[in-house]
């Protein structure tokens, strides 16, 4: 699982039938202190997070294991909103 | 299986239902002499490893495995606490270079 900013969102009308009603923001990976660690990603939102919110991905086919996702075909999934991440060390 | 330094927490509120009650930990893969080799990752903890700690996780849908019988949305699982790594050494008393 990885610490990601949202930075958009994703809007797709032609698409798999089972993507349908799932919403789609684009993150990009962030380090513990909130700086971008390059790179995008698509990831489907399952927390109502909105932008800039500092997030929780879950990527590979544990990404389906997140609620209301099932058997769709989803790689990448956000399953929580971050209050902080705490580094212990420097 | 890899090996990781805990390095700090992660507090979530508003997350998937299943990870209620679950510890989020930020781990670091390290080499077995304890050197960074990686960058942090989130991790959920199966065994109450705390800050600084060697521990060593495992990835993929396999780390949802160690929550059974929940279903978690877990790709990074801690699954042990280390407590020693030994290396062996070559005939000449070499650790092996990487």
């Amino acid at each position: 699982m990885f610490l990601a900013r949202v930075v958009g969102t994703v809007v797709a009308t032609h698409k798999d039938p089972r993507l349908e009603s799932l919403k789609l923001l684009l993150v990009v990976p962030v380090t513990p202190e909130g700086k971008d660690e390059g790179g995008y990603h698509v990831a489907v939102d399952t927390v109502s997070a909105g932008p800039r919110e500092t997030v929780i991905c879950v990527s590979g086919s544990s990404a389906r294991m997140a609620h209301g996702i099932g058997d769709r075909p989803v790689d990448t999934a956000i399953i929580g909103i971050v209050d902080s991440a705490h580094l212990d060390e420097a | 299986m890899d090996l990781a330094r805990v390095v700090g927490t992660v507090v979530s509120t508003v997350k998937d239902p299943q990870l209620s009650g679950i510890k989020l930990l930020l781990i670091r893969p390290v080499d077995p002499q304890g050197q960074f080799t990686g960058s942090a990752m989130i991790a959920l903890d199966a065994v109450g490893a705390g800050s600084g700690e060697t521990v060593f996780y495992v990835t993929g849908k396999e780390a949802s495995f160690a929550f059974l019988p929940q279903h978690v949305p877990a790709d990074v699982s801690v699954v042990a606490i280390v407590d020693q790594v030994d290396e062996c050494t070559d005939a000449r008393g070499k650790r092996r270079q990487t």
